[in-house]
């Protein structure tokens, strides 16, 4: 192939990608960046919009939220932002990045998640500082990390973790596969691992529940659509979804 | 720049065409890197590289990035042979599953290596019942994680060499009374050499950057399992600048490496 037909096929490779990127802005995509905590429910919420708003696709971003709002800061295409944490979202308002004030739409509460049949027999959060037992948590900078080290810090616990993992699906799937003895993961992310894992209920005294706050976003060129999506989240139908998935009322 | 010895050789005019392409080829290297200039945290730079995660990481990288390179040629050498040598039913599979890992997303691989070697792992349960002995959440895990995305780099850069190779040296060598070993370590080794070099700059290059069969095989834990790129990963999620300042220090390394290593081992080109 000659250089001419190289350089060719480069620019019709280049305007290829082109149209993909101005498509996105005719406002028929709705980009929904959420806690990977909410996966299997805002699953179910993205196709119940959709069937709702005919013409309409929701796309999904699932990541921890402070690497969401790390995206979102870095100016990712994002029209909504739903966080696990209020200390993301307050970030987020606080760089101007927000369309209206956040609302709190779900709670979730913080449990201890062992193998199906507890094989270490694990009982509480006590075993957390077992050198001899495989313990994981989710990394102190993403929410999950922080709330599982103010239940362990609340019951005076210093843990001795063998793994700190990136968001709390990473930490729930190596639980499942008896890869870990025990981690600290949301109540939702139990219901949704379906008999793979078992569970402990935290002592009332350290027990740690998450506010789940969503926002459109300032940067939105679709304003109208990520405010009825943020409105559609706050309805009684998407309360009934989330409740179904284990999520308490704000 | 030494003067050409060659009277033979001209100066070569490039066509303009590559010329543009390659300048747009350079431009998607230097680009980012210059990104990351411009963003560093130049004032906090000398605390944050000197801080115990950093430190910590860099030395777990450069560790397990080496102790996979000497993986990768212990057992990737040998691979290239075989490959290259012998004539037997199924090599082309062979070669397939040899170099599955360069194409493989590494999480995946990391998956796969748990589903072997993890606790609850074909090997790695009876390992661990008989033994103790547990490759995640280890060093072990991290080098095991390396040196399965790397060899495959070693294998076909060494595999290439050794079928360029012309026989006739070997033969000779043979011809002589050279057993098959002294054949392998006189003659076929040091004919090979810039490209096992070459391969196993290229493999360690990999295992440093190594980031997701590592972060799922291994997991990742500051002191134990956390390489540099685990670290960059984490740290893009709270704090920009330590992201920033602990790329430049795995750009820098890599690139002092890799210029060392062109001196010593390719000479001049």
């Amino acid at each position: 192939m000659t250089v001419k037909g190289i350089a060719t096929l480069a620019l019709a490779a280049l305007s290829l990608l082109a149209p993909a990127c101005a498509g996105s802005a005719e406002g028929d995509t709705l980009a929904v960046f959420a806690a990977a905590s909410l996966t299997d429910s805002f699953e179910a919420l993205a196709a119940a919009f959709e069937a709702g708003h005919p013409g309409v696709t929701v796309t999904l971003n699932f990541a921890a939220s402070s690497a969401l709002r790390e995206q979102i800061l870095a100016g990712a295409p994002a029209d909504v932002f739903a966080s696990a944490s209020a200390d993301d979202m307050n970030r987020l308002a606080a760089a101007g990045a927000l369309a209206g004030g956040p609302r709190v739409f779900a709670r979730n509460r913080m449990v201890i998640a062992v193998p199906a049949g507890n094989p270490a027999g694990v009982t509480g959060l006590a075993d957390f500082a077992d050198p001899g037992r495989l313990i994981g948590l989710c990394a102190e900078e993403i929410p999950c990390g922080r709330y599982a080290r103010e239940a362990l810090a609340s019951a005076g616990v210093t843990p001795s973790p063998d793994s700190l993992e990136p968001d709390v699906r990473a930490l729930l799937n190596k639980i499942a596969a008896g890869e870990l003895d025990a981690g600290i993961v949301y109540a939702t992310d139990v219901a949704a691992a379906e008999g793979t894992v078992g569970t402990i209920a935290l002592p009332a005294a350290h027990a740690v529940v998450a506010s789940y706050p969503i926002a459109a976003l300032a940067a939105s060129p679709r304003a109208d659509l990520a405010a009825a999506f943020v409105a559609f989240v706050l309805s009684p139908q998407a309360q009934v979804l989330l409740a179904t998935s284990g999520f308490e009322a704000p | 720049m030494s003067p050409d010895p060659l009277p033979a050789r001209r100066a070569v005019r490039a066509p303009r065409g590559l010329l543009v392409l390659a300048a747009v080829g350079l431009a998607l290297f230097v680009v980012p890197l210059i990104g990351l200039l411009a963003r560093a945290p130049w004032s906090r730079l000398g605390s944050l590289i000197t801080s115990p995660v950093v430190v910590d990481a860099l030395r777990l990288s450069l560790i397990s990035s080496a102790a996979a390179a000497a993986l990768a040629v212990a057992l990737g050498l040998p691979l290239a042979w075989v490959l290259a040598r012998l004539e037997f039913r199924g090599r082309a599979v062979v070669r397939g599953l040899v170099t599955l890992p360069l194409v493989l997303p590494p999480v995946v691989g990391g998956a796969a290596l748990l589903l072997a070697f993890g606790r609850r792992g074909l090997i790695g349960e009876p390992l661990y019942e008989a033994t103790g002995l547990l490759l995640p959440y280890s060093i072990w895990g991290v080098i095991l994680a390396n040196a399965f995305v790397a060899t495959p780099f070693l294998v076909i850069t060494v595999e290439g060499a050794l079928r360029h190779l012309d026989p006739r040296y070997e033969g000779a060598a043979a011809t002589l009374g050279a057993r098959r070993w002294r054949v392998f370590t006189r003659v076929t080794l040091p004919l090979i050499a810039p490209s096992l070099a070459a391969g196993t700059a290229l493999a360690w290059a990999r295992a440093l950057g190594e980031f997701g069969a590592t972060i799922t095989f291994a997991g990742n834990l500051p002191g134990q399992t956390q390489t540099m790129p685990l670290a960059v990963f984490i740290a893009l999620q709270h704090d920009r600048d330590i992201a920033v300042a602990l790329s430049l220090v795995l750009v820098a390394v890599s690139l002092a490496v890799l210029i060392a290593l062109r001196d010593r081992w390719w000479g001049r080109w």
